[in-house]
Order: structure tokens, then C-alpha cells, then sequence
């Protein structure tokens, strides 16, 4: 009797394993909330105030998702994840999507099993330097000491470049991201090399941010993307075509000043109708509702509105638009088209 | 030859010793400047203590308490001239605003009532083991406490933590009354059989249908809200007080007659001390979840309390062991001679004595343990480290370093420095060898 009850709740949880690795949607929707990965803190990108409430340009990403998939952009748990745990809690289904700014390289994609659903910040590794140690261009920085987080692919692409170029440097090895600016502050090193997002915000933080330039050079791709795991196309495409809509939006002129008005009334333009639903039945293709895309637009705003609110040159960190403009202005922004 | 004999008539009243050799300029011309070396020590010493309290006094007292950015801070100190926000002074603004937040974590500022509440009983359930003057009643606080502990800052419905307790009144009944029924090893067997049923298949199906009859309880938190220093003690506190008696018990199981009890506790104890802390957590937040089927939802935190449970416990078996080893072989004869039994042996004569040779041990493990919860920042949980990079994600206090490490550093000597002072007391209360 004891060992049948046994056996039974071994198989009903076999049961809910199988059930469970069919449907993200349905999970998410059972839980009534979207489990999302993040970072434990990185400015712009996603940090907790002292509230304790998630805000950010990847926290975004999970707020639109939230609010296509529940209805609202607050029911999101936000995990907090670290450069080492990140991927085990999405294989595991710890977390429903990552948007913790990870590169989309190959071997994620492919040998990690993960499905990248779009790139929504187009970093590359930069170099910064005081503007007293003379350089204008990175590769006249033979012989410097460059402060270097260990264990990146920034370690790895910093080789590269200065292997190519055939000038020698000296690596700091440095853990975070915090003691890096410490000590390139302290002179520990002549050049601080990270992403270039990264550098924009940690030069903002500086005391007299003009003694310092950010070189020109950049010297790896860092596309960098929310993802999910492999397996679910159904949970794959609901991410992607979120992401998507948010920078159609943009591209259409959909703002979350006038995307309420849009989708109450349908406007001449079929591709802002398709989008928000007041024609045809996008929604219903992916298993969601019709005004999916208008919710998830509504939270945050558009692509353009996002990027502007949490990094743009109007805040702190003041990062241009650059390659991440709308194609339409010249950068590589660009989403499929929604029909 | 003049007569120089002289007879003293009286006695000459007791004087006060002289200035330079009392007070404070005696107990400096005694202790620091005795010769000439010890001069041109003190004088050395002297001048680096002043030399690094000079630089560091003026950067603690920084007017800054009210600012609300670093940029703000540093048009403070630049308006009184200092040389910016490095050397110049701190910028305490950050530690105004986010106190509460690297104390509570996320917890909901309107129940932060609870988690002070359950210190505050956590003092009072410690006072009887602590201190012998405490009133002994304040036990039975004791036996409860874990169970509303958890339902203090975790809430949710009260019958969880209820009949989760009655497992052990099970245990207890079972172990009563089997004894009686079918002899001692049967009435073990069952002490340790019914709870664990108990708990398997018995607890939330009764917790719910109580729940649904008698709805008690208080607004549920979820883990993930928990953080700082809250985290910290939980984690702490849960490995300390549960690293003792299973420590004790390996320790007894090492020594023990029994072959394959003494290997399986050699293999934990050696598995366990021959990997690193860091390795368990991962294993903790990684592993297990490969492990456990999807959906599960085995709460990470409670996976974290496991494993530096588990971790401390190994250390705290050696740290026994050592106690025991270091008793005469006489006392375990004693012991015998007296005709005790194992068990009674062992609380009467064997503990008491090894425990007390093992308090500085023990304690040092302690502090130890409650440092090393940090590590679980690691792993993404917002301990008060993991916090402070949260925090200086925010572009207001980005670049602020020294504060926020000074203000968790000063928390966490707080708590160290007074389990080392208890140990202290501790020792002297036990002291036998006049």
C-alpha cells in the first residue's frame, strides 16, 4: 500500500515533469507570474531601488513579456542570476527567459541548448584611458597595463587585439566590475577594457568624467539578447515577437503616450492594426489574445522609449543611439515584419 | 666629629606615590617608554597610528548624511574645500537610503515588524541555553522557536509550522508507546519512522484541509525577498544552532564501535571538509535543480540552509572530536565503573567536559560559518555583498565602494565580536582548574 502511494508520487511527478517541458506558456500562466533571470545589479540594464522594485533596460524586456503573456508587467519575479549560474537556471527551468545582457555566440545557441530570441543591445568591447596618458587610438597602447575582468570573453578578445595588431600589454587581472574602477581610479592600470556600454556608465560615475576618453576602437561583437530554452518554440516565438513588437513600435511611431488610442481605434496603417490588434488575429497564432502587443508596448513604452528612459543620452550612463538605432536611422534595430 | 645619630619619634604619614609613577604617566613610563628601544617603538607606532587615523577620521566625518546622489556628495565636499569624494570624505548618503534595504533586504517595509520580532524572541529563545540565570521556563520559547521563526518571516498559513511540530509529538507518542508495547530498539525504530511518514505523506495534506476549516495565518513572503543582513543571520543561525548536535553526533559516530556507522560519518565528514563551501553552494543552486523535476519548487534559500548545515556540521564533528580525544582515558572508564549506560555516560560525564574543552573550537567555527554565509552572493542571492553591487547599480551611488563594505563590515564584527565575548564568559563560567 505505502509502496504503491510511493510509486504513484514518482509517476505523478514524472507526469508533471513531461507536462511541465510541453507548455512555458501554460506554466506561466498557471504560476500567474513570469520567472525572469537578471543580473544581481548592473547600472542601466537592471538594478533594484530602494524599494525594492526591478527597473532597467533588460527588465523591460521581462515587463513586456509579463504584460503579453499575464496581462501585466508586474507579475515578473525577477531571480537575480550571476555570470555563473545564469545558464544552469534557465536549463533547469529555475527561470522562464534570461534577459541578463549575455553575448549570443554560437556555442550558447548551439551546444548549450538555449534559443536567442532577438538582440536587443549591440555592445562591443572598448578601451577607456585618462586623457594625460596622450593615446587617441587603442593601438597605440603598446606596452600599457590594461585592467581586465578574469574568466570573460573581454580576457579573450583583449588577446586577440593586441595579438593582431602585434603590440604587447600587461593584464591586471581584476574580479568586478567595482574594483576594476577602483583601481584603474587608483592608476593600478593605464587602460580599463569592458563592454562599451559598461565603460560609458563607469566614466559617468567619475569625478571629472573629461579626464577620461573612451577610444575609438571597438574590438569584439557583443550582440546581446534575451533568451530561452530549446525545446519550446511556442515560449521561443512569444519572447522573439515581443521583442519584435516593442521595436515596431518604434518603427511605426506606437508610443505608450498613444498606443491606447491606436488600439481602441484602428488607424489607416494595416501594419499598426496587425500589430495591436484591431485587425486580423496575430494573437491567436502565437496562443495569446489579441492586444497582446499593445499590453506589452504600454509598460514601458516602445523600443526606442526604453532605450532612452534607462540609457539614453538624457540619463546618467548617456549612451547614444548609434548601432542600436532603428534600421531606419541607420542602425541595426530591424525587426521581421508582423503579417 | 658632630653627633649624627637621629632618633625618628613619630611616623611619617603614608604619602601618595609620586605623579610619574601613577596614573596615567606612570602606566606610560611603564608600558611604553620603560627604555630605550620600547621609546623608539612607541614613538614608531605612535606615529603610524596617527598618521593612518588622520586620513581615515577625516573621510568618516564627512557633513554628507542628507545627500541623495555621489554628485551631490561631491559638491558638499568641494564646497568645504575637500579634495573630493576618494580622499576628501565619505559620501553617507547611501547608507541613509539603503540601510534598511542591506538590513531586510526586499522584505515589505510595512512587516518589517516580523522579521524584529523573531530577533527579538530569537534572544529570548537563546537565554536559557546561553545564560544559567536565565528562567528556565523560557525553554519551552526554545523548542518552539524554529517553527515560529519560520512562520514569522516566511507567514503563510499558521498550520504548516503546526503540524509540521506535531511531528515530533508524534515521535515522542510513537517512541512511548511502541517501547512499551515491543521493547527499546522498536520503540527507536518508530521514533524515527512515524515523523518522517509523518511528514511525507501526512503534514500539507492536514495543513491545507486546517487551513481551509481554520483560516489563521499572516500575508505570505515569498524568498526572494528576503536579503541583507536578514539573510545572513537566517543562514547563520539555522547552520549554528543545527551544525551543534548533528556535529556532536558525527563526532560520537567517528568513535563509535559500530563499523559501518563509523564509516558512513568518516566518509561524510571527509567528503564534506574536502570540498569547498563555494562547490556545495553551486551544488545547491545548480545541481540540485537538474536533479529535482521541473516545477518542483524547492526553495533556494532553504537548499543554501542545507548545505552550510551540512558543511559546518563536518567541521563541527572534528572540532568535537578534538574535545573528546583530549579527555583522559580514565573519565570513559569512570563513566564505565559507575555503570552507566552509552548515552548517560556520555551526557553526564563525556560532553560536558569535551564540549568545554572544544568552546574556543566551536566558536571560532561559529563566527566562521556566519562569515562565510557571504559567499551565497555567489550564487545570486542578495546577501548585504551581493546588495552593494545591486546598489551601486543604481547611477546615483555608482562608483561608491568603502561605505557600503565599511557599514556591512561593521555589522558583521558586531555580531562576531560578541559570540567571541560570550565564548570568553563562557570559558571563565566553566573554569574548574583552580
Amino acid at each position: 500500500m505505502k509502496k504503491s502511494a510511493f510509486f504513484g508520487t514518482i509517476a505523478a511527478a514524472t507526469f508533471a515533469a513531461g507536462f511541465a517541458a510541453a507548455g512555458t506558456l501554460e506554466d506561466v500562466q498557471a504560476a500567474g507570474e513570469l520567472k525572469c533571470g537578471v543580473t544581481t545589479g548592473l547600472a542601466g540594464f537592471a538594478l533594484a531601488d530602494a524599494n525594492g522594485v526591478w527597473d532597467g533596460f533588460d527588465v523591460a524586456v521581462c515587463r513586456a513579456v509579463a504584460a503579453a503573456v499575464l496581462g501585466d508587467g508586474n507579475a515578473v519575479k525577477f531571480v537575480p542570476t550571476t555570470g555563473k549560474t545564469r545558464f544552469t537556471a534557465l536549463a533547469s527551468g529555475e527561470i522562464d527567459l534570461l534577459a541578463r545582457n549575455t553575448t549570443w555566440t554560437f556555442s550558447r545557441d548551439v551546444d548549450l541548448k538555449f534559443e536567442f530570441v532577438g538582440v536587443n543591445y549591440y555592445d562591443g568591447q572598448g578601451f577607456m584611458a585618462p586623457k594625460a596618458l596622450g593615446v587617441s587610438s587603442a593601438k597605440d597602447l603598446d606596452g600599457a597595463t590594461v585592467c581586465i575582468q578574469t574568466g570573460t570573453t573581454t580576457e579573450l578578445n583583449l588577446a586577440d587585439f593586441f595579438r593582431s595588431n602585434n603590440i604587447s600589454y600587461e593584464p591586471v587581472p581584476i574580479e568586478t566590475n567595482a574594483e576594476a574602477q577602483a583601481q584603474y581610479l587608483a592608476g593600478a592600470c593605464d587602460v580599463f577594457t569592458t563592454d562599451a556600454s559598461g565603460l560609458a556608465s563607469t566614466r559617468a560615475t567619475f569625478e571629472n568624467p573629461d579626464d577620461h576618453i573612451v577610444l575609438p576602437e571597438i574590438v569584439s561583437k557583443e550582440p546581446l539578447g534575451p533568451l530561452v530554452r530549446h525545446g519550446d518554440n511556442n515560449w521561443g516565438d512569444i519572447a522573439r515577437w515581443t521583442l519584435n513588437a516593442l521595436i515596431t513600435a518604434e518603427e511605426l511611431g506606437v508610443t505608450s503616450a498613444n498606443v491606447a488610442e491606436h488600439t481602441a481605434n484602428a488607424g489607416n496603417n494595416p501594419e499598426v492594426n496587425r500589430l495591436l490588434g484591431t485587425e486580423g488575429d496575430l494573437g491567436g497564432m502565437l496562443g495569446l489574445d489579441k492586444q497582446w502587443a499593445s499590453r506589452a508596448i504600454a509598460v514601458n513604452g516602445n523600443y526606442g522609449e526604453i532605450f532612452e528612459k534607462n540609457i539614453g543620452v538624457n540619463t546618467p550612463i548617456g549612451i547614444a543611439r548609434g548601432l542600436n538605432a532603428s534600421w531606419t536611422n541607420g542602425g541595426l534595430i530591424y525587426s521581421a515584419p508582423f503579417r | 666629629m658632630a653627633d649624627l645619630s637621629f632618633v625618628r619619634k613619630e611616623i611619617i604619614p603614608q604619602r601618595a606615590a609620586p605623579l610619574s609613577q601613577t596614573g596615567i604617566i606612570g602606566w606610560f613610563r611603564k608600558n611604553m617608554f620603560s627604555d630605550i628601544p620600547n621609546t623608539i617603538l612607541t614613538i614608531i607606532v605612535g606615529y603610524f597610528i596617527i598618521s593612518i587615523l588622520g586620513n581615515i577620521l577625516p573621510w568618516v566625518f564627512s557633513p554628507t548624511w542628507n545627500s541623495v546622489s555621489l554628485t551631490e556628495c561631491r559638491g558638499i565636499l568641494a564646497e568645504l574645500g575637500r579634495s573630493g569624494h576618494g580622499g576628501g570624505g565619505a559620501c553617507w548618503g547611501v547608507i541613509r537610503e539603503r540601510w534598511l534595504q542591506l538590513l531586510f533586504g526586499f522584505y515589505p517595509s510595512e512587516l518589517y515588524w516580523r522579521p524584529i520580532l523573531a530577533f527579538v524572541l530569537l534572544g529570548l529563545a537563546l537565554a536559557p541555553v546561553l545564560f544559567d540565570k536565565a528562567s528556565r521556563k523560557l525553554i519551552y520559547l526554545t523548542a518552539i522557536y524554529p517553527f515560529l521563526c519560520f512562520w514569522l518571516i516566511w507567514g503563510g498559513s499558521i498550520w504548516f509550522p503546526v503540524t509540521v511540530f506535531s511531528g515530533f509529538i508524534v515521535a515522542y507518542l510513537g517512541y512511548v508507546y511502541v517501547n512499551k508495547a515491543f521493547g527499546s530498539l522498536a520503540g527507536v525504530i518508530a521514533s524515527i519512522a512515524l515523523p518522517v511518514l509523518w511528514w511525507l505523506f501526512i503534514t500539507s495534506p492536514l495543513s491545507i484541509s486546517l487551513h481551509s476549516i481554520m483560516p489563521i495565518g499572516s500575508e505570505a513572503i515569498e524568498s526572494d525577498r528576503l536579503g541583507g543582513f536578514m539573510l545572513a543571520v537566517l543562514i547563520g543561525v539555522t547552520g549554528i544552532a543545527l551544525s551543534l548536535p548533528i556535529g556532536i553526533l558525527l563526532a560520537l559516530g567517528r568513535q563509535s564501535n559500530l563499523p559501518i556507522l563509523k564509516a558512513v560519518c568518516v566518509c561524510f565528514i571527509e567528503f564534506i571538509r574536502g570540498v569547498p563551501l563555494i562547490t556545495l553552494l553551486f551544488v545547491a543552486s545548480t545541481l540540485l535543480n537538474i536533479f529535482l523535476p521541473p516545477g518542483s519548487n524547492f526553495d533556494l534559500i532553504l537548499r543554501v540552509m542545507i548545505m552550510v548545515t551540512l558543511f559546518a556540521s563536518a567541521y563541527m564533528a572534528e572540532v568535537v572530536r578534538g574535545g573528546l580525544a583530549a579527555l583522559p582515558k580514565g573519565q570513559y572508564e569512570a563513566a564505565d565503573s559507575l555503570g552507566l549506560d552509552y548515552w548517560k555516560a556520555q551526557r553526564l560525564i563525556i560532553m560536558p567536559q569535551a564540549l568545554k574543552i572544544s568552546i574556543p573550537g566551536i566558536v571560532s567555527t561559529f563566527i566562521g560559518l556566519f562569515k562565510d554565509t557571504t559567499l551565497v552572493s555567489i550564487i545570486g542571492l542578495l546577501d548585504p555583498l551581493g546588495l552593494s553591487t545591486n546598489i551601486r547599480a543604481d547611477m546615483a551611488w555608482n562608483g561608491i565602494l568603502w561605505e557600503l563594505y565599511g557599514f556591512v563590515g561593521l555589522i558583521f564584527f558586531i555580531f562576531c565580536f560578541s559570540m567571541s565575548r560570550y565564548s570568553m564568559y563562557l570559558e571563565r563560567k566553566l573554569a574548574t582548574g583552580h
